[in-house]
């Protein structure tokens, strides 16, 4: 019966399907991905680090550490990293740039291998010299294998281009391109002094049978001692576990959305479907049907759907999750293989199979209550009562929602939060569709010719899917615009150092003795000096008079601030502040005589919280082997957005005035030839001088920005395609309803392109209406990300939200006129023979 | 000699036939059916349910192609013109009048009437069609949605919309068979009273013997052929 009964609108109800069938496919490629991600983490986990063990410092092994690490034993191998500049002599204009330069001794990595092209290029180089560049950037300069490079005083050639090194990530490798070189190279460029900013680390190799992390353990007093930073696979494993595990849960959370979505297709043109069938199952009645069957019959159709939809998604998510490894490729730092996941797709064919059931159950509940009267009254609503099987229903879907939120955020308060805030999302677009509605109804246009007002009057006619397409498309709408908002907004303020007299370059690692050449040489090109500050390493030695070895001793779970006792501070010391400073606790004090102790100094909110440090506390200093007893005299907010140097620590003049400092000069330069002329420059006359030009850091940034809202806009794609699906179900279960009165005003004398031209009106009414609700609601939340979460001024960025509304204007008009086609071509004959 | 006569006939149905194909079957539905009804004149279509009245009536006013035949209406030769075509001469020279009212559910019941003259483009139809709902007795409904009337009212509402573009021909398809007999009277005064202040012509299809009565000529239909002509 439930199958004879869907006889007429079966194609009708399997393009209802559709509407979850998206949601489900997301679901099942997400689900799959996740569980390769996890299995890759698991299979290639050593080669995340390319070793079993690295102990790392920054500043240069000492000899006491030298004598630590050859106790250990293993396979050694070491690795010094720093930055400095790399010059193309050949290319046009002696290309130089800042790259980070790797220095390798020894068979890192033990574990997966660095791939280069040749592929041969990556073992060479450490017998026969020369070095390994990221390919970025010898497509970047055009440079090819075989050119010569220099870097400092070192000069060789390009063996070949680099592509991977395992375990690390190529998005974020493109601020600082890596090279690699063999270790006596990196000592030849003579750039490696004391106190240069470098990091060095040693690999390890263990015998298979040793536990490391049990290792690390029975170690971890003297490492503390010796202030070594220690990775181990397992410690790698758990980091990147929890970012995949961020990435997993954050797509599933999207793609979820989109399934409910489609539950709300599938709801409302289930309820039209429904409504066509009034008459059928009063009829049924009339004839003495118990009150159960017609229920029953609709309900096998709503789980025939939910069964076809979910087999259909589950077959869509298995093709689509191809496209997954190709999307996330460049933030995962390992081959992804996709397999399916049987589980992963059961569970979100099973999932898609409930949302689709509980929705189709809502309208359906409303069967039970038709009662034979209906035949002889069919103009007659039934009475809305409380029915216990439509509260049951709407507890359960808010239960479902509730769990998975759960189930895919780290922390409860996150779950409550999204389903929260999806709850609000949906009630929000619903809210403003009907002040949209409500106004629509009662605008009047006298004046308007007949098409446009009848095109309006059927936006809000009585059973039209308003509602629905508004939330569906304006959600679909509103997450795009949102993205694309924040991007905008977090670039546009990063880029505004390009304003006007503002700083964007930056030349480090100034020796003290080049100060004035380097000056000279930069207002030689008539470039300005906009800043210049000296630059003294130090490390904290103690708090409040406990050794900081101690501190980090007593901090058995590591629960304290670890990173901020053991790292290398780079302070400055000047008489005044700058204009991205501002004190907000005690005195600044500008300069103090040599040699007083303990020196005030001004220290940065944000690490003094870290730290657990106020005003007035004693913090002595480890400067390159000289101790100093300070006093914390003020506390800072800095604006770290600055391009400038801004620092944790701020010393007065006077103490420091004669410690080894290199120095940091700021300027701006106007255009990219005047930049490169300026690197050039400075490099030629001092190589160990750096350079870097703020506006390639933000297109570098930009760039990876833009790979983020790739990978968000993919999975927000899946909302939009289901939005235009529950568009193209309503247009077809309303479509009846169309026909007729299409029919009856071609019987009135409307020409065909009249016809048209009401449903080109409505469409347009809609898709802006859907449109500008999803903006409206976008502005609201960029305008909350903005000034809540980034804090940064807020303006309205037109763009984004202009093209939407095109967009999504356009794209409505188009499905809705495809969707509503042949709706003319009917004989009108056949309105005198329908009854209504 | 037909040129002379052109001017007389509102409606012209020659030898009209009309068949649906069902399956490889063809059902006749209308045979070899012709009369001609002068300006002004009353036509009932009389039969048995199932004889082919509704589908006759639509052929006349150009709701469907005839199968063979010719219909020409107030002058207009309906085979030669497109659907557009057939639907402008609907909208300038006829009105309709359907069983089941057929208002449009997301107009008001003014604006309901308005429309027909509103397709063509005119402005300022508001004050006829006041005019003309105040005749059916419906001045105090003028902005009640369809679904906010009875079925009378509807029916009335549908009346004045069927002479709001002052037609030369009427077409009633048993405009009271979806109502009681009290206010299917009432709709009946109603649209004689207005057909007989516009002098339209009018084509009512009942199967009500006193309403056929009425009108000054009846067509007798059995199986799709006539078989009863008063004229
Ligand atoms: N689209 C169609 N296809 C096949 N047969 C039809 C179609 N429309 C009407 N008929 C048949 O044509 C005959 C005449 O119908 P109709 O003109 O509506 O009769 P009446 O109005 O006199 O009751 C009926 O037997 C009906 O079954
Ligand atoms: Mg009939």
């Amino acid at each position: 019966m439930a199958w004879r009964d869907s006889r007429a609108s079966r194609w009708r109800l399997l393009l209802f399907t559709l509407c979850i069938v998206v949601g489900i496919a997301g679901l099942v490629a997400v689900g799959s991905l996740g569980r390769s991600l996890e299995g890759a983490v698991e299979g290639q986990a050593k080669t995340l680090l390319g070793a079993d063990l690295s102990i790392g410092s920054r500043v240069q092994f000492t000899a006491e550490h030298e004598r630590f690490l050859t106790t250990l034993g293993g396979e050694q191998a070491r690795e010094i990293t720093f930055t400095t500049m790399i010059v193309f002599p050949q290319r046009e204009g002696e290309g130089t740039r800042l790259v980070q330069v790797r220095g390798l001794e020894g068979g890192f990595p033990f574990y997966g291998r660095i791939e280069s092209v040749p592929p041969e290029a990556a073992d060479r180089f450490r017998e026969q010299g020369g070095v390994l560049v990221e390919e970025s950037l010898l497509l970047q300069f055009g440079a090819k294998v075989g050119d010569g490079v220099k870097i400092g005083s070192l000069e060789t050639r390009v063996l070949g281009a680099l592509q991977k090194v395992p375990g690390e990530s190529v998005a974020f490798a493109t601020i600082a391109p890596r090279v690699y070189l063999r270790m006596e190279d990196l000592r030849a460029t003579g750039l490696l002094r004391d106190g240069s900013l470098a990091r060095y680390r040693v690999l390890f190799r263990m015998p298979a049978s040793l536990d490391v992390v049990k290792w690390v353990e029975s170690h971890r007093t003297r490492l503390d001692e010796l202030r070594l930073a220690v990775a181990t696979v397992a410690d790698r494993k758990e980091d990147l576990g929890q970012s995949m595990r961020n990435l997993y849960h954050f797509l599933n959370l999207v793609g979820f959305v989109a399934l409910l979505l489609g539950g709300v297709g599938i709801a409302s043109a289930i309820q039209a479907h429904v409504k066509q069938k009034v008459p059928t199952v009063a009829v049924l009645r009339c004839l003495g049907s118990p009150v159960g069957w017609a229920f029953a019959v609709y309900v096998t159709q709503g789980v025939a759907l939910g069964l076809v939809g979910a087999v259909l998604g589950a077959v869509a998510g298995v093709t689509i999750q191809r496209l997954l490894p190709r999307v996330i490729a460049d933030f995962v730092p390992f081959e992804v293989e996709i397999a399916t996941s049987w589980s992963a797709l059961a569970e979100a064919a099973a999932l898609g199979f409930s949302v689709c059931v509980l929705f189709a159950l809502l309208p359906l509940a409303g069967i039970r209550r038709v009662s034979p009267l209906q035949v002889l009254r069919v103009a007659h609503e039934p009475r809305r009562v409380r029915d216990p099987l439509r509260v049951g229903v709407v507890v359960a879907l808010a239960g479902l929602v509730l769990a998975f939120a759960l189930g895919h955020t780290q922390r409860w308060q996150e779950g409550v939060g999204f389903a929260a805030g999806l709850t609000v999302a949906f009630a929000a677009l619903a809210g403003v569709a009907r002040l949209a509605m409500a106004g629509l109804r009662r605008l009047r246009l006298p004046g308007a010719p007949f098409v446009v007002r009848q095109g309006l009057a059927s936006v809000h006619r009585p059973n039209n899917r308003t509602l629905l397409l508004v939330v569906s498309l304006g959600l679909g709408t509103f997450l795009l615009v949102t993205l694309q908002m924040s991007q905008t907004t977090l670039m546009r303020e990063l880029v505004s150092g390009r304003q006007e007299g503002r700083a964007n370059a930056i030349l480090f690692d100034i020796q003290a003795d080049q100060r004035e050449a380097v000056a000279e040489l930069v207002r030689g090109q008539g470039l300005p000096v906009l800043d210049e500050v000296p630059i003294v390493t130090m490390r904290l030695k103690s708090i409040r008079g406990t050794p900081v070895e101690e501190i980090l001793a007593s901090d058995r779970d590591r629960k304290g601030p670890g990173w901020a006792l053991r790292r290398e501070y780079r302070s400055t010391f000047t008489d005044r502040l700058r204009d991205s400073e501002r004190i907000v606790a005690g005195e600044w004090i500008g300069s103090v005589d040599a040699g007083e102790e303990p020196v005030p100094v001004s220290v940065e909110d944000g690490i003094a919280k870290e730290l657990g440090v106020g005003m007035g506390d004693e913090l002595v200093w480890d400067i390159q082997g000289v101790s100093l007893r300070t006093r914390i005299a003020s506390l800072r907010e800095v604006d770290w957005r600055r391009v400038q140097p801004n620092f944790f620590v701020v010393f007065p003049r006077g103490p420091l005035d004669d410690a080894p400092a290199f120095h940091v000069l700021v300027t701006r330069v106007e255009s990219p030839e005047q930049s490169a002329r300026m690197q050039r420059e400075a490099v030629r006359r001092f190589p160990n001088v750096s350079a870097i030009d703020i506006t390639l850091v933000l297109r570098t940034v930009d760039q990876i920005l833009g790979k983020i809202a790739y990978v968000i806009r993919f999975m927000a794609l899946f909302t939009v395609a289901t939005g235009l699906l529950v568009l193209i179900a309503s247009v077809l279960s309303g479509r009846y309803q169309r026909v007729r009165e299409s029919i009856l005003l071609r019987v009135l004398g409307c020409s065909r392109r009249q016809v048209l031209r009401i449903l080109l009106v409505e469409y347009t009414v809609l898709g802006m209406l859907s449109a500008l609700t999803g903006v409206v609601l976008a502005l609201a939340a960029s305008t909350a990300l903005t000034v809540l979460v980034f804090k940064l001024p807020w303006t309205i960025p037109l763009g984004a939200p202009l093209v939407s509304v095109a967009l999504v204007t356009a794209l409505t008009v188009i499905t809705g006129w495809l969707a509503s086609r042949g709706i003319t071509t009917q004989a009108p004959l056949e309105i005198l023979r329908r009854g209504d | 000699m037909l040129d002379d006569d052109a001017g007389r006939w509102i409606l012209e149905v020659d030898g009209l036939s009309k068949a649906y194909r069902s399956g490889d079957r063809a059902l006749s539905v209308l045979r070899g059916v012709s009369f001609r009804l002068a300006a002004g004149e009353t036509l009932a279509i009389v039969g048995p349910s199932g004889s082919g009245k509704t589908t006759l009536l639509g052929l006349c006013a150009g709701l469907d192609a005839p199968t063979e035949g010719r219909v020409r209406l107030a002058g207009e030769d309906l085979g030669l013109l497109d659907e557009d075509g057939r639907a402008r001469v609907r909208n300038q020279h006829t009105g309709f009048v359907f069983q089941s009212f057929q208002l449009i559910p997301t107009l008001t019941a003014i604006e309901n009437v308005m429309v027909p003259r509103e397709l063509r483009g005119e402005r300022g139809v508001e004050r006829d069609a006041r005019q003309l709902l105040e005749q059916v007795g419906l001045a105090e409904r003028l902005d009640h949605y369809p679904t906010q009337l009875s079925g009378g009212e509807q029916q009335r509402v549908a009346i004045a919309r069927a002479f709001v573009n002052r037609p030369k021909i009427l077409f009633a398809d048993e405009p009271t068979g979806n109502l009681d007999t009290e206010t299917g009277h009432r709709i009946v005064e109603s649209l004689f009273r207005l057909n007989q202040a516009a002098g339209t012509a009018l084509v009512l299809v009942t199967h009500d013997a006193e309403l056929a009565a009425r009108t000054r000529r009846i067509i007798r239909l059995r199986g799709g052929e006539v078989v009863g002509d008063t004229q």
